[in-house]
């Protein structure tokens, strides 16, 4: 589904990520996790497409297509989401309008009507009800005046809406309390299938109790260091990064 | 012979054919001696140092336009808010009886120049005694006006029906001044709202200078929105006068999105207690377009408010000016003063030259003030793209979403679903904004 070779990005001339590999497969959950600083919310950037980094070498293929050059939008439509860290205030838009104006974006780029206003209503109404949002959250401003918990929560409800094919949360849990993760996770979990796939990007092994990877990387200076499963996330909760930095240095 | 040659020399005619005085007679004597002396402003006036007249006045406009008894209604009907509503037309500066729906008992609406002459009491008292009488503008309508629309709303009136004036210019007399002048005059205990439009109907070069003059009455509350979204020959030199009584909470929202050169000259007077003053506006400007604002708050008494927001969008090599003018003389302690000017560039070769200026001269007062001048959020504009939204449209919300809050006071539905439908329009996307 998405193939990432040798990539290289930067900022304002500064190199991030230095020859990153990864691939992800139809129905995988990957959780990227690294020390501040190692990338990880750059890569969750190039992937969806922001413009403010250059991918200077390598290419991202998502489901045999190479995206490189695509607009985010583009992205979108195909199927890519990524759920922000920072999620943006928008005064003036409401959940509902921004919903509406997502979906049928997407619905326009494959060529389909719009959503009648019964069907909108109908699908925002049943996925508000897994997010556990209650009506009047839907006609708030986007993000505004939003507790951290609930931004998050307008997130996943936006990915539940939008069921995207490959899902990328960028440190979703940091911050939530245990009911919020729980709301989340559960979110995610509910959009599990064989054909969907999720890369979940995070500080703490704590989320991964409730969304099970399948793998799980070690971002470290612009590279994919180390991979391994559910217990190399316990290994790097208990004892840090330290030693894979150990490792590494020995490598060499 | 320049048009201020050609202006006080037309008018000093008319004023020989009529040897009769009265004190309106009087009035227009001064006007003439006020505009011959000081006539359009220029930009060495400390208040126009951002709005050159310059490129219009070289126009050799028709100063005394005929009358057009050929407009019909359907050839306005859609420039009126669709919502139940009293109608007030002038065409070309003569108010239009067969254009209007004044037909109330809760109110007068009527011609200015039938108010007068009749000498319908409140309208001698009121008119031109609000508007400045040494401001060059007001002095070259109170010359050359010919009618207009007269308002009295007496008191414990609630006016339900929103009252909609239109100003057209048709061209009929070619390249035109057309100067129209309004008087509003607003009892006690009262609410009313009103819709104000200014079109033109030709491709010839018009200049408006109309002048409303409106005073709110005791504990009233008063509404007036300014929709201008005129075709780019025309220019508009609005100026708006607002005297406020005990109480009173008024109201003037100005929308501007169309025309080539806008001036919006606001003032509000608050005479007594506890009045409250609020003006917002949205500009919404692209291509050469150039919209001045204008305003100002006298507050001469204590212990009242004014709240002023004014946003602003520009793009290609559009220009804006905002001038902020507080007042708050001597004995006007506790007064509540706040201003905010937001902006946003979105060319290189657009400008924005904002000012606010307090004065303050009493001691204990808030007053604040703020201005930003920035650019679409980057951040924010990835965030809706990769939800799926394209770029134009992204952009478009988030102007929305900048300059939606200006849009609070306004208290008529159909006219909220028309400002959403004119801003999705200028900025050229099919969007349904609002909630």
């Amino acid at each position: 589904m998405l193939k990432i070779k040798d990539l290289k990005a930067s900022i304002d001339g500064k190199e991030i990520l230095k020859g990153l590999n990864l691939e992800v497969k139809p129905g995988e959950v990957h959780a990227v996790m690294g020390p501040n600083g190692a990338g990880k919310s750059t890569l969750s950037a190039v992937i969806a497409g922001k413009d403010t980094f250059e991918v200077t070498e390598g290419t991202i293929e998502f489901q045999g297509e190479i995206i490189n050059e695509l607009a985010p939008e583009d992205r979108a439509h195909k199927g890519i989401f990524m759920s922000f860290q920072h999620p943006v205030e928008i005064p003036g838009v409401t959940v509902t309008n921004f919903i509406k104006a997502s979906v049928n974006a997407k619905r326009a780029a494959e060529g389909k009507e719009d959503l009648t206003p019964g069907e909108m209503l109908k699908l925002i109404k049943e996925k508000a009800a897994m997010l556990e949002l209650d009506r009047k959250f839907l006609s708030r401003s986007l993000n505004q005046g939003f507790s951290g918990g609930e931004k998050k929560r307008n997130e996943i409800f936006q990915m539940a809406v939008l069921e995207p094919t490959l899902a990328i949360l960028d440190e979703t849990d940091s911050g939530l309390d245990i009911d919020a993760l729980r709301i989340v996770a559960n979110g995610v979990n509910n959009l599990k299938s064989p054909n969907r796939s999720a890369i979940v990007i995070t500080h703490y092994q704590r989320l991964l109790d409730y969304i099970v990877p399948d793998f799980v990387h070690v971002l470290f200076e612009g590279r994919i260091v180390k991979t391994g499963g559910k217990e190399l996330a316990m290994k790097l909760e208990e004892k840090g990064y330290d030693w894979i930095k150990e490792e590494l240095k020995a490598n060499n | 012979m320049s048009l201020k040659e050609k202006i006080i020399s037309t008018y000093r005619s008319f004023e020989e054919a009529i040897s009769s005085s009265s004190s309106i007679n009087d009035i227009k004597d001064n006007a003439i001696k006020t505009f011959e002396e000081k006539g359009f402003p220029t930009l060495k006036d400390e208040d126009w140092k951002y709005t050159s007249l310059k490129s219009i006045l070289k126009t050799d406009f028709c100063i005394v336009p005929s009358e057009n008894k050929d407009i019909e209604i359907a050839d306005i009907e859609k420039y009126f808010v669709d919502t139940d509503s009293f109608r007030a037309v002038v065409v070309d500066g003569y108010f239009s009886a067969e254009l209007s729906t004044i037909n109330t008992e809760k109110a007068i609406i009527s011609s200015m120049k039938e108010a007068i002459e009749e000498k319908n009491e409140l309208a001698l008292k009121h008119i031109s005694k609000i508007a400045p009488a040494d401001n060059s503008m007001v002095a070259l309508n109170t010359i050359g006006h010919a009618d207009g629309i007269f308002i009295s709303i007496p008191n414990n009136t609630i006016l339900e029906k929103p009252i909609q004036l239109l100003h057209i210019a048709t061209g009929i007399s070619g390249e035109t001044l057309v100067q129209t002048r309004n008087l509003i005059v607003v009892g006690k205990n009262c609410d009313a709202k009103i819709i104000e439009r200014h079109q033109s109907l030709t491709e010839n070069t018009i200049l408006s200078n109309p002048v409303t003059e409106i005073s709110v009455g005791e504990n009233s509350y008063y509404y007036h929105y300014k929709i201008q979204n005129d075709v780019v020959s025309a220019n508009l030199i609005d100026n708006t006068y607002v005297n406020q009584s005990r109480y009173s909470n008024a109201f003037v929202d100005t929308f501007s999105f169309g025309g080539n050169i806008t001036r919006n000259n606001l003032s509000f007077f608050l005479n007594e207690e506890n009045a409250v003053a609020n003006l917002n506006g949205i500009s919404l400007l692209n291509d050469s377009q150039h919209v001045d604002n204008f305003t100002f708050v006298d507050h001469r008494v204590a212990n009242c408010d004014s709240h002023e927001l004014y946003k602003g969008i520009y793009d290609e090599s559009s220009k804006g000016v905002f001038t902020g003018k507080i007042f708050i003389h001597k004995d006007a302690q506790k007064t509540n003063g706040n201003q905010q000017n937001n902006n946003l560039i979105l060319s290189e070769n657009a400008q924005i030259n904002t000012r606010p200026q307090l004065e303050i001269y009493a001691d204990d007062v808030k007053a604040n003030h703020g201005c930003t001048i920035g650019q679409l959020d980057k951040e924010a504009l990835f965030f809706m793209r990769s939800r799926g939204i394209p770029k134009k449209e992204a952009k478009a919300m988030l102007m929305y979403a900048f300059a939606s809050e200006a849009l609070k006071n306004v208290k008529i539905e159909a006219l909220t679903a028309q400002i959403n439908k004119l801003i999705a329009a200028k900025l050229n996307v099919d969007i349904e904004f609002g909630e």
